[in-house]
């Protein structure tokens, strides 16, 4: 039986006297793979900004059965945040340099880096395929290079729990098929746990196990095919459009 | 060009010249550190803030007959945890937050001289700095807070990288970004002081600024960028040091124009790459 590894009581978000996040309660087993949808504003960040302890929040979070104050493993968290929110294109960092301060997690102060620390970026960054782009400056990489780096980054101190604020925004279709193979490779081989915001609902039925729909408290929590077959679907896409559930396992054959 | 290095070895016998370039790269070294993580956070002109307070701390200084250097740090210091703390609680803007305790030092400053009257003409000596007027007693105290600022900078090296990076994924890393912003303005504080003695309260700043945005012209590295600020101003300090000696011009001010003529020829050498 699947241990939790996440699991919120009644947690609501406030900005001042905005309630961005109401009352959300969710279980997040180990080995899931889970996609967030919901329309902007309706507190997808809020949710993944309280869960990694970035804003403050009402109510009760626990990971691994231990409640967030008291859970200091960061270690086992890799977080890759909306890269577009935040990178500075002159920052004069190497992909090398951004890659093994994914490790700064997992040292005591003053932190040093070893050799294994180094192979493990290197690995990382091998996993992804950027092992080429080691000694380039972060700004000079495209897009889906600096996406790549970041989740490599979130990657290089083999955390269970992968959290992914809207990961394949600036990335070209192609390069997000390569993306999300790359997480269905890290769940299913590694099983690692990955939570993901996504307004891509196609992508997450295509990948991932579960689907929570926010809009700012729990709308859904379910399979892709429960919610497929819920009133919840036909709310989200509004009345008059159409949406294909179709999918397939992993020999191609249509479910 | 013997003729300009024989004067150099001449100026080099004099003590006050070989203390000026001691206690001039003991403190260029540590302001272009901190200075990379300062501009790269857009943080750059606390310098510029803290040293129109230290003009306001200088004053008390004279009007107590006390060190300018003993008193200003802990009220300078004072002052950029307060910067900090309106940026943090009261949630004023950073710039803002900068702009409104720089206006309240000068403003201070000019009350103190006005009333107190006498020390004027120390007072305004402090505004653009004399580098070549560092007692012995300065020289040590700037090398001892040099050496700290570049120690604690090197030991909260990743650290710092993390959070100028960024700052929420260092916050989930588990670093502490609040005490860690905190030693960084603590030392900027402690730097600032030491570089009034050097370029002035009206210049300082160009001492954290210049290095950084300098070294960020031709860099290949995180570290390379530190390495390189911390040579630019080394030698923005020395040839500024013996320019100003051998053209009789004004310590301070000629510092920054080689720090600023640097930038250019870097800024160049960038663009020329690009082409």
């Amino acid at each position: 039986m699947p241990m939790s590894l996440i699991e919120t009581k009644k947690v609501s978000v406030r900005y001042g006297s905005i309630e961005a996040l109401s009352q959300v309660s969710f279980v997040i087993d180990e080995g899931n793979y889970v996609g967030i949808i919901g329309p902007n504003g309706s507190g997808k960040t809020s949710l993944i900004k309280a869960l990694l302890g970035l804003v403050g929040f009402e109510g009760e979070i626990f990971f691994q059965g231990k409640r967030l104050s008291e859970f200091r493993q960061t270690k086992h968290i890799g977080y890759l945040p909306q890269k577009l929110s935040f990178l500075d294109q002159r920052f004069p960092a190497t992909a090398r340099e951004i890659v093994v301060s994914g490790v700064y997690c997992c040292k005591k102060f003053p932190k040093h880096l070893t050799k294994k620390d180094d192979k493990a970026a290197e690995r990382a960054m091998e996993v992804l395929g950027i092992e080429s782009l080691s000694h380039r400056l972060i700004g000079k990489l495209s897009g889906g290079q600096q996406q790549r780096v970041l989740l490599a980054r979130a990657l290089v101190h083999n955390p269970r729990l992968l959290i992914l604020d809207e990961p394949t925004v600036a990335l070209d279709p192609q390069s997000r098929e390569a993306f999300y193979a790359t997480l269905s490779e890290l769940n299913k081989k590694h099983g690692v746990t990955i939570l993901f915001i996504s307004h891509d609902v196609g992508a997450i039925g295509a990948h991932a196990s579960k689907l929570l729909y926010l809009d700012r408290s729990l709308v859904f929590y379910g399979s892709f095919k429960e919610f497929c077959q819920s009133k919840t679907m036909t709310d989200y896409f509004k009345e008059g459009q159409h949406f294909i559930c179709h999918r397939h396992d992993d020999r191609g054959t249509s479910l | 060009m013997t003729g300009v290095i024989a004067q150099m070895t001449e100026a080099l016998q004099f003590a006050f010249v070989q203390r000026a370039v001691i206690a001039g790269c003991f403190i260029s070294v540590g302001c272009s550190f901190l200075g990379v993580f300062l501009v790269l956070r857009r943080f750059s002109l606390i310098g510029d803030g803290l040293a129109h307070v230290s003009f306001a701390t200088v004053a008390i200084a004279l009007l107590l007959h006390a060190q300018p250097v003993i008193v200003s740090i802990p009220l300078v210091t004072l002052a950029s945890l307060v910067i900090l703390q309106l940026k943090e609680k009261a949630q004023v803007y950073g710039d803002a937050a900068i702009g409104l305790v720089s206006s309240f030092g000068i403003a201070l400053g000019v009350i103190i001289a006005s009333t107190a009257g006498g020390f004027n003409v120390d007072l305004f000596s402090y505004l653009f700095g004399n580098i070549l007027s560092v007692s012995r007693l300065e020289v040590w105290i700037t090398g001892v807070i040099s050496i700290l600022v570049v120690l604690v900078t090197l030991l909260f090296y990743h650290d710092l990288f993390a959070i100028t990076f960024d700052e929420d994924y260092a916050q989930v890393s588990g670093i502490k970004v609040k005490a860690v912003n905190r030693i960084l303005i603590i030392l900027t504080s402690f730097i600032v002081v030491l570089g009034i003695k050097i370029v002035g309260t009206m210049l300082v700043s160009s001492l954290i600024i210049l290095p950084a945005v300098t070294a960020l012209q031709v860099t290949k590295s995180f570290r390379t960028t530190i390495a390189a600020a911390g040579i630019c101003a080394i030698l923005s300090v020395i040839i500024g040091i013996f320019a100003s000696y051998l053209l009789n011009y004004p310590s301070g001010a000629t510092i920054v124009m080689v720090n600023f003529v640097l930038f250019i020829v870097m800024l160049a050498i960038n663009k020329l790459k690009m082409c």
